[in-house]
């Protein structure tokens, strides 16, 4: 049944590109395609009916920030999301540390829809957006 | 042209030592035995995202100024803070660290490093209940089965595999690279029929469907000789796709699954089928594999840090480790991220008793975690100033901590242009530890390394250590001034 959102759970996490992206400047292109995706499901991404590389609205208590949807390319992954870690993720992420200094980088509440239409900000269009500079 | 062998990696916690480079013309050319992100990293040192001159903020735009200048004016900026934060210190030497900690005392702020975002947690389960652990080396020739729990070494620690665990040749324990290979071959024939299959060339003998949690059963494989791999996450990651076995364990219930696992290592009846999504009997085929090896090893990661229960489930992951000691001999590691930020603990413990999270606002250490930490201090808006070095708050901290470290002068030293020099006040270029100059790094099981200067740095760059050990030298004329006025 295609709907139009889903509540999911949010993971950050490590991919190689992105490893491979920050070390060689996050200034370059290759970090930026890394860190602006977003991992899911592909049972959920037909409830949404997104095809690869559609972009995504993501919310939490947070904001929210637009992706790139792509096919999580192993296995099954129902209700989770999985984005690079990096600014883009970092706009969403959950601030609580539960009283001992760790955010809760893994598993923030969070609605996907499809936004076809919306661009993916550049790093220096996300700060100016977050931080005024 | 010439070639430097036996380099340091300075990428992640692997620390590998095996580096080969060809150096010409004074910069890096080729980099041999490394995997991509230490090529990237090498390679780097000369790309047009490196910054090489001093800037500091006039007028809402960042301008080149001296490194006399940004120096006076960061020492200013510390000396009359009431509470500063210096964060970061993981990608830099232990030599740069020392001096952190010399100045984090003296301008009574808070130091405090990435373990905070990363393996924090792990080290307040270490301080609960110990750990049974070894070096890399000891697993490299010894152990039999290696479990990744809540990690992933392929995209993490590339070579972790190769140098130190399955794909290694130890002395009593063989390397696991040739059934790897038949696997690959195997897959990437299916995978050629599949695409044959598509195009109509063959005749479709399944549809395609989506993939499902499928129940996951252990393969015979686990009764096998040699190295076993298992590995237990919440996804298929990369690693999970090479290993022996994959456990996939519902979101947020690593700690129920540990648990049961503690239960059925010593002998317990479970009178439910299914825990963490997984069935009883396969957890119990896992902890065969577990009681049967003569040594085993778990290596954990973000997957247990940073879920649900955090330090919580590092506790339980130790206590299983100990009560595997019971019945054979078994260890357990943390993998740590970057390069040295074993070395930052370590150094930080040795300096002030802490390993993270020290406040010296009182003028002696203090640590207390969820209060002393750099997150919850941001988000208590309670800092006036902040240095950053050798990381990226910006990028890597919740949007709303970062946006106070933002709104208060911010200091930031890096090599690398990034998000949190971008909007910094005063950044400093520096020469890039391990590459233009020569330090020493703890590996994740707290080897220490030597790292080598293999290029010259951008004329006129100073080090990490230059740059903190004359801001130290301002902060102390500073007080030194102010007391002679009061
Ligand atoms: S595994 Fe880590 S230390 Fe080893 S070469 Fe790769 S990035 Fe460097």
């Amino acid at each position: 049944m295609v709907q139009e959102k889903l509540n999911l759970i949010l993971l950050t996490g490590r991919t190689i590109e992105q490893g491979v992206g920050k070390e060689s400047g996050k200034g370059t292109q290759e970090y930026f395609q890394s860190t602006t995706m977003v991992y899911m499901d592909e049972t959920d991404m037909n409830k949404l009916e997104l095809r690869n590389n559609d972009h995504v609205l993501l919310s939490t208590e947070e904001g929210s920030v637009v992706l790139r949807a792509v096919r999580h390319p192993r296995g099954a992954m129902p209700g989770l999301v999985y984005i690079p870690y990096g600014p883009w993720a970092n706009a969403i992420c959950s601030t609580k540390t539960t009283s001992i200094g760790m955010p809760s980088f893994k598993g923030t509440p969070v609605e996907v829809q499809p936004a076809l239409n919306q661009p993916i900000l550049t790093l220096k269009e996300l700060l100016r957006k977050e931080f005024g500079r | 042209m010439s070639i430097v062998k036996s380099v340091t990696c300075p990428v992640c916690g692997c620390l590998c030592d095996d580096i080969e480079l060809t150096i010409a013309d004074g910069a890096v050319v080729q980099v041999k035995n490394g995997c991509a992100m230490c090529e990237a990293k090498f390679f780097s040192h000369n790309n047009e995202h490196r910054s090489t001159t001093p800037l500091m903020r006039k007028d809402g735009e960042l301008v080149p100024v001296s490194y006399d200048e940004a120096i006076q004016k960061s020492a200013e900026i510390l000396a009359n803070a009431t509470y500063p934060i210096l964060y970061g210190w993981s990608s830099t030497d232990c030599e740069a660290q020392r001096i952190g900690v010399a100045l984090a005392e003296e301008v009574g702020g808070v130091l405090d490093n990435t373990a905070v975002v990363c393996h924090g947690p792990s080290i307040l389960g270490v301080q609960d209940v110990g750990i049974p652990t070894c070096t890399l080396g000891q697993v490299r020739h010894r152990a039999d089965l290696i479990i990744y729990w809540g990690c992933d070494p392929w995209s993490a620690h590339p070579r972790h595999l190769e140098r130190y665990t399955s794909f290694t040749d130890g002395r009593f324990e063989g390397s696991e690279w040739k059934s790897y290979i038949n696997k690959v071959k195997a897959a990437a024939g299916k995978k050629k029929l599949r695409s044959l299959e598509r195009k109509g060339i063959l005749k479709e003998r399944h549809p395609r469907v989506a993939p499902s949690v499928h129940d996951n059963k252990p393969p015979e494989i686990l009764n096998k000789k040699g190295r076993k791999l298992i590995v237990v996450d919440v996804r298929k990651s990369m690693t999970a796709e090479i290993a022996d076995y994959f456990l996939q364990v519902e979101y947020g219930k690593d700690y129920e699954l540990i648990q049961t696992v503690r239960a059925l290592v010593k002998d317990q009846e479970l009178d439910v089928e299914k825990v963490a999504g997984v069935p009883v009997e396969y957890i119990q085929q896992l902890v065969d594999s577990m009681t049967s090896c003569e040594f085993g090893v778990i290596f954990f990661g973000m997957g247990l840090t940073q879920s649900a229960g955090k330090f919580r489930n590092i506790d339980v992951a130790i206590s299983l480790v100990r009560d595997l000691n019971m019945r054979t001999k078994f260890a357990i590691l943390p993998m740590r991220g970057h390069f040295n930020v074993t070395g930052a603990n370590t150094v930080f413990t040795w300096q002030s008793g802490y390993p993270y999270g020290i406040d010296f606002s009182m003028g002696y250490p203090r640590y207390n975690p969820g209060e002393t930490t750099v997150v919850d201090i941001l988000m208590r808006e309670e800092s006036d100033a902040g240095l950053v070095i050798a990381s990226d708050p910006v990028s890597n901290f919740p949007r709303r901590a970062a946006e106070h470290l933002v709104k208060n002068p911010l200091i930031v030293i890096d090599p690398h242009m990034n998000a949190t020099s971008l909007v910094g006040d005063i950044v400093f270029p520096v020469s890039i530890v391990g590459i233009e100059k020569a330090g020493t790094a703890y590996r994740m099981d707290h080897v220490p390394l030597p790292l080598k200067k293999v290029v010259d740095p951008p004329k006129g760059l100073l080090s990490d250590e230059e740059i903190l050990n004359r801001i130290l030298n301002e902060v102390r004329k500073i007080k030194l001034k102010n007391l002679e006025v009061a």
